[in-house]
């Protein structure tokens, strides 16, 4: 660390996992996962809360990590894409991305997934319009648009069931 | 286990990666003792650098690294597929805004975003040119030095190249109904949402790079190049790139790393910003005249078509965009004459290059549109102008390339039906219908190498890059098919150069066919060698032995591969291994310098709404069917033209770059660049394909995920222009730019 940046000690949960950390003052809660966590699954793209790659939920609630102060987070619990699977076993939501085709590059989809997450916790049978619009915020470029949607609402019919 | 049957749609091979989010990205790769690097760059597009003054950011505790072009070889490398135009740094003068004029590296990020505002450089910013119309004044400054293309009739002009292609005599051509019309097109980005990263690091006597590249072996040789290493010490890593869309095919700030590597004698890392990403990459936009000759009946007489594309400060792959893009402007119609002028023209802007279309959407917008225009003129319904001239299969539409290589109208008609070309509309609707064909690749070169291990289970290494088309599981899929393994056992290696054999390059939809004829050939070879193993084994003759599928094939029995692998290696094991190798050469005497290897052809049909009161179109139908020859994976190659309809939808209705009086694009990064959401989705999409198994590739397949891309724009246009009586022939169909049309009619 830089000797001139002034750190603060914070405590986050993150994927159920205590961590103290001193971060510096002006870093996001993205960069810290992702440079002093290493959890790289979170991505970077547009740093300004337009592309939702680095969506994440915080204390349940669904945020663009880029525009979230680490020290803002303190004491929060926070969910990345590297928490969702355990014990080496997708989640039914996972596993649909996967069925459907929905991850084509891929760079885009553990956002999506942690907005799909957030939409599914909330509401668990989603009407395809409420779909489109719990996504918009998160910007596949490959166009998997469809895919994304169909594994969705084939998770919460999973979970239906 | 997935059956890894051709024709079928397992899960994507490396798909557990990108949900879990354990897929590693360039940027998601940490070196030990990496440093950060950060670009300096000026607030105008062109100036002359006067001095750099990077003695304050030195100071800095952490920095390690200042560079300019003081700090580089003299002469400065250049380099480009091209020509080698492209500075490692800019020397002597900037040429667009964003092109760097230091880099400087530090311990930590922060550290180097300082250091990058403390590097002092004096500059003084120079007219500059922005606009086609700038660029070909006589008055306006050049943007490249004529002495960069010596010999060279236009170095003198900022006019990089001119392409004359076409047939028949167009002068001499008489027609009942000329339609003449000039058309634009914007500046669009590829955004693909990783954006360009960049790492390098010495190796021994070498160098490693690392980049989210497209092409890791045309990298590998520009690396080499600049430092005068040899291939064999230059290893690039080329991880699966978050979204590539033509953008990634070359190289950029590579060699720029890689200097700062070496000089620093550590990692370097350069992860740009997303607004850096849109100053690294871009479409050329476009101006298109076309002249339309049609007889009463509708049968095209001449084709009359002048392009000039706006390409950025130097070449990269931009001037063969423009040669290869326009070329077969005229469409995949029986046209008796054409002449196709295309101009590649220099501006100060950000370099434009490959972009899914490679040129033709620019072009396909203009004479699409145009053909409209003519059907309206003779009072001709544009889905039978179209069909009344489409190319037949073996037709020789263009005299000198290889003839419609499929059943065309199949296409079309399919695409009519499925829009309900002809039935009635509701008011405020319209439809439009549009052809696109794409040149696929005129040369290439693949080799593939596959290992059959002991246990029967298959590695596949292939210099492709899966950037999010599926190359991997597809080349998973073939090995499977032919050597009779679940896809489970299949592992596909690709991005790095130093293990997997040269490709050529990913683009043009090439590599199923290229790569995919490749990875089919070293899996023959391997039956060959089970053939001969089993006919050793069982004291046969080698030609009695077939291997197909998975199954060794005695006269008398069959064995399964593994068994006779088993038995065939022996104690010590082993493996056998097969190589591929799909060759395309060059035709020197051919206008592009070879002749397509297949043609994407695409039919798209649109039934939009135009909102009178805003200008808002809304797709409400879109359909797209694409002759693919065969889907090896009918999903992936659905997303490919869903996902390309939607890009298309972009650069329609809502994607441009916008400049100011210096250069600097106003719209830099998410915010003010929208490109489609989830909420811009036709109402309904509909992607289909034709397959007549008449494709080059393995099991008659053809390159797609190009095609769907093309005539969108033309297609949007004619059913905006359906609904509302007024022409629009400047993208993007903007609501605004809609709505003020709309203000312009005339009164009906």
């Amino acid at each position: 660390m830089n000797a001139m940046v002034r750190t603060i000690p914070i405590e986050l949960t993150v994927n159920g996992r205590r961590r103290a950390l001193e971060v510096a003052a002006h870093h996001t809660l993205l960069e810290v996962l992702r440079d002093d966590l290493e959890l790289t699954g979170t991505k970077e793209c547009c740093l300004v809360g337009e592309c939702g790659a680095c969506t994440v939920s915080l204390d349940g609630r669904i945020v663009d990590s880029c525009l979230v102060l680490a020290v803002e987070a303190d004491g929060a619990a926070v969910l990345t894409v590297e928490g969702l699977a355990g014990g080496g076993r997708l989640t039914p939501l996972q596993q649909a991305f996967l069925d459907k085709g929905a991850a084509q590059c891929g760079f885009c989809i553990p956002g999506q997934l942690m907005s799909a997450l957030a939409l599914l916790q909330a509401t668990p049978a989603p009407t395809r319009e409420a779909v489109e619009e719990a996504i918009a915020g998160n910007l596949c470029r490959c166009g998997g648009y469809e895919q994304i949607i169909d594994a969705i609402l084939a998770a919460a019919e999973a979970d239906e069931r | 286990m997935s059956a890894a049957s051709i024709g079928t749609s397992p899960n994507r091979v490396g798909g557990i990666g990108r949900v879990t989010g354990l897929t590693e990205y360039v940027a998601d790769i940490r070196l030990p003792d990496v440093l950060e690097a950060r670009l300096v760059t000026l607030e105008c597009a062109r100036a002359r650098i006067i001095s750099i003054d990077a003695s304050e950011a030195l100071k800095l505790p952490g920095v390690r690294l200042a560079m300019t072009a003081a700090d580089l070889p003299e002469p400065m490398p250049r380099f480009g597929p091209q020509f080698a135009d492209r500075p490692v740094i800019a020397v002597g003068e900037t040429r667009y805004h964003g092109e760097p004029v230091a880099i400087v590296a530090a311990e930590t990020k922060d550290a180097a975003e300082e250091a990058a505002r403390l590097v002092h450089v004096e500059y003084e910013e120079l007219p500059a040119i922005f606009t086609l119309a700038a660029a070909l004044d006589p008055a306006s400054p050049l943007v490249q030095d004529p002495a960069l293309r010596p010999n060279d009739r236009l170095a003198s002009t900022n006019v990089l190249r001119e392409h004359l292609v076409g047939w028949g005599d167009v002068a001499a051509a008489t027609a009942d109904v000329v339609v003449e019309n000039t058309y634009t097109f914007p500046m669009v980005t590829q955004f693909a949402i990783e954006p360009h990263a960049f790492m390098a690091a010495p190796d021994g006597d070498g160098i490693a790079v690392w980049s989210t590249i497209q092409h890791p072996y045309w990298l590998q040789k520009v690396i080499s190049k600049v430092l005068g290493l040899p291939l064999s010490k230059v290893r690039i890593f080329a991880p699966d790139p978050g979204g590539g869309f033509g953008g990634k095919q070359h190289a950029k700030l590579e060699p720029l790393v890689a200097f700062a590597a070496l000089r620093a004698g550590r990692p370097v890392r350069l992860i740009l910003s997303l607004e850096q990403t849109f100053q690294a990459v871009r479409r050329a936009s476009c101006e298109v005249r076309v002249r339309t000759g049609i007889e009463r009946d509708g049968a095209l007489v001449f084709e009359d078509i002048e392009a000039d594309y706006l390409i950025g400060a130097y070449a990269d792959i931009a001037d063969r965009v423009v040669g290869k893009g326009s070329y077969l402007a005229a469409g995949p119609y029986n046209v008796p004459a054409v002449r196709i002028v295309a101009r590649s023209v220099l501006s100060h802007t950000v370099p434009s290059t490959a972009f899914r279309g490679f040129g033709n959407p620019q072009v396909n917008w203009a004479v699409e549109s145009n053909l409209d225009e003519a059907a309206r003129a003779i009072g001709m319904d544009r889905l039978a102008i179209r069909l009344r001239n489409l190319a037949k299969r073996g037709d020789a539409f263009v005299p000198f390339d290889t003839p419609a290589d499929g059943d065309w109208e199949q296409t079309v008609n399919r695409a009519a039906e499925l829009i309900g070309w002809g039935s009635p509309l509701p008011p405020g609707h319209g439809r439009g219908i549009a052809l696109g064909i794409k040149s696929g690749p005129t040369t290439g070169l693949s080799y593939s190498t596959v290992r059959l291990l002991a246990d029967g289970s298959v590695i596949v290494y292939a210099g492709t890059s899966d950037m999010g088309q599926g190359a991997r599981t597809v080349f998973a899929q073939i090995a499977g098919q032919e050597l009779g393994v679940p896809l489970e056992w299949v592992t596909v290696v690709m991005g790095d150069t130093a293990i997997v054999p040269y490709d050529q390059q990913t683009s043009a939809s090439r590599s199923t066919v290229l790569m995919g004829n490749s990875v089919l050939q070293a899996c023959r070879s391997i039956q060959a060698q089970l053939a001969a193993m089993a006919a050793r084994l069982n004291g046969l003759d080698e030609a009695s032995v077939v291997v197909d599928r998975g199954v060794v094939h005695l006269p008398d029995r069959q064995l399964a591969v593994v068994d006779v692998l088993e038995a065939g290696l022996g104690p010590l094991g082993g493996e056998l291994t097969g190589n591929g190798e799909t060759r395309k050469d060059a035709e020197p005497d051919h206008p592009l310098g070879g002749s397509a290897a297949f043609f994407e052809f695409n039919c798209t049909a649109v039934e939009a709404r135009v909102d009178e009161e805003t200008g808002d179109v809304v797709p409400v139908r879109h359909v797209t069917v694409s002759d693919v020859g065969k889907a090896l994976n009918p999903l992936q190659v659905a997303m490919q033209d869903d996902g390309a309809a939607i890009m298309g939808l972009g650069h329609t209705l809502m994607e441009h770059y916008i400049f100011d009086e210096s250069g600097r694009i106003r719209n830099l990064g998410a915010i003010d660049y929208r490109i489609p959401t989830s909420m811009d989705l036709p109402l309904e999409l509909r992607s289909e394909v034709v397959e007549n198994e008449d494709g080059p590739g393995p099991y008659g397949s053809k390159g797609m995920s190009e095609g769907a891309l093309l005539c969108v724009a033309a297609a949007v246009g004619a059913a905006v222009q359906d609904a509302t009586g007024v022409a629009i022939r400047d993208l993007p169909l903007t609501p605004e730019r809609v709505w003020r049309a709309l203000q312009e009619r005339p009164v009906r």
